[in-house]
């Protein structure tokens, strides 16, 4: 007889037992062990069907293949750059991953130099961790000027909500460029006041990300500090 | 005659000190806790997994759990504790370590190091079992891969009785036999034993029914620990 024991969208503990018997799937965040479903993270409940998955709350950014992530380069090698991603692991950005030919000897700070910001493709990920860039990509390339800002890797898709829409208000409302890292930083371009608006209303995000409703809350905040009126395109057109 | 009553008025000898536990006390900690249970009082923040420098401690295979423990010098019975690291402080570093590396897995962030730091403000008794359950809130609210939890209470026998949570006072009861102080730590899920250590003599029996009496304490403790997490992330929606 199998039973779910606790309810979806719940918080667990590492630990808890989530279901007992057989008819459900251990998923990410969790374990099988004997006839019972435990959690091994803190996190939020996910039953999808069969399957219990958890919503990790917390934590540091674990680099994953396919993220596309801001990275600050560390060194400058023979064959390539080593970049920071705001992680325990640094990765590596080879010359095979850049969208320019590079010619054998050439000078590479000239492309990169130490300090300078990156938005990347992660490409693959061993299971030393270690992470390897591309700059391929519409989009890729390397940031020059604005400021950068940290947030919860985990609010991340709060902050760009669905289809883009919450990040294409705030970009919207202050003309800000705006590029958000999974690896939780944020790259912000504008006017001084401008940007300075964009990270209020960041942090706003991540502070009030339980909230339902919450794209209509920031709205009314941003219409209030700009003057404008917002147009909130949950398509994403 | 013996032992009759608790020194601090406590009806039962099964009875736990008033406990309090909170999660997310340090805010540039990635995870971290407050534990208090009677007048022992433990904070522990949890940082990582980050880079492990010297480098020649880096292990590709898996990484490591740093537990650092330290009494505070005005934490004491009024003489002031020296400060840094000692001997016991050491030792107890070490078993710390050693009671949170089962719930852990290592392989998770090879080449990396989470590195545990227990602080004691205030002290009667008791504090290693302290650390040990609010490092282990910590470690939960930094988002780490955890099996189970883990529980820590210290059990003895002050004269001819078995007591669970002995404060300093039982701990240094003179009369009869000298008091026995074992200290012990528990995976509430699973029922298994990570901590076990003796300080006094102790018949076989007698720390058979002990540790029953550790266990269940430990599920005591256990339901603070998960409702300190449960409230740090269980917003109102």
């Amino acid at each position: 007889m199998s039973e779910l024991v606790v309810k979806n969208k719940e918080v667990v503990v590492p630990g808890e037992v989530l279901a007992t018997g057989m008819d459900y799937l251990p998923g990410q965040g969790s374990y099988r062990e004997g006839d019972n479903i435990h959690a091994s993270i803190l996190g939020l409940v996910n039953v999808d069907g069969r399957a219990i998955k958890l919503i990790p709350l917390s934590g540091r950014y674990l680099p994953k293949r396919g993220d596309t992530i801001i990275g600050k380069v560390i060194d400058v090698m023979m064959s390539g750059w080593r970049v920071e991603l705001n992680c325990a692991y640094s990765a590596m950005l080879p010359l095979m991953g850049t969208s320019e030919y590079i010619m054998k000897g050439a000078d590479l700070t000239k492309y990169f130099d130490l300090g300078d910001f990156m938005v990347a493709k992660i490409t693959n990920v061993t299971s030393q961790k270690l992470v390897d860039l591309s700059t391929k990509g519409p989009g890729l390339r390397k940031l020059s000027g604005g400021r950068i800002m940290e947030v919860n890797t985990h609010k991340v898709p709060r902050i760009i909500g669905k289809q883009g829409s919450m990040v294409s208000m705030i970009k919207q409302a202050t003309d800000c460029k705006i590029i958000v890292g999974q690896n939780g930083l944020v790259w912000i371009l504008g006017e001084p006041d401008n940007e300075l608006l964009a990270v209020k209303t960041i942090q706003k995000i991540e502070k009030e990300s339980h909230v339902s409703g919450l794209t209509d809350k920031i709205k009314e905040f941003l219409e209030k500090e700009t003057g404008k009126k917002l147009e909130v395109n949950v398509n994403g057109e | 005659m013996g032992y009759e009553k608790r020194i601090d008025g406590r009806k039962k000898f099964e009875e736990l000190r008033p406990i309090e536990a909170k999660a997310g006390v340090i805010k540039r900690a990635d995870g971290s806790a407050y534990f208090k249970i009677g007048k022992t009082v433990a904070y522990a923040a949890v940082y990582g997994p980050r880079d492990l420098y010297p480098k020649f401690m880096q292990n590709p295979k898996k990484g490591i759990l740093r537990c650092h423990y330290n009494m505070m010098p005005f934490s004491g019975q009024g003489d002031r504790v020296r400060p840094g690291a000692n001997r016991r402080a050491k030792e107890i570093s070490m078993i710390t370590e050693k009671s949170l590396i089962p719930v852990i897995n290592l392989e998770d962030f090879p080449n990396a190091v989470v590195d545990v730091f227990i602080e004691l403000p205030q002290t009667d008794a008791g504090s290693r079992c302290a650390g040990i359950t609010a490092a282990s809130i910590a470690l939960a609210d930094a988002g780490i891969i955890m099996k189970d939890m883990v529980s820590a209470v210290a059990v003895g026998r002050v004269d001819d009785k078995l007591v669970v949570d002995l404060d300093y006072n039982e701990e240094a009861y003179e009369e009869g036999r000298a008091a026995a102080d074992v200290p012990v730590a528990f995976l509430p899920n699973s029922g298994k034993l990570s901590l076990l250590q003796m300080d006094g003599n102790i018949t076989k029996d007698e720390l058979k029914k002990a540790l029953e009496m550790g266990k269940e304490a430990c599920k005591e403790i256990y339901e603070v620990q998960k409702k300190a997490l449960k409230d740090k992330y269980q917003l109102g929606e």
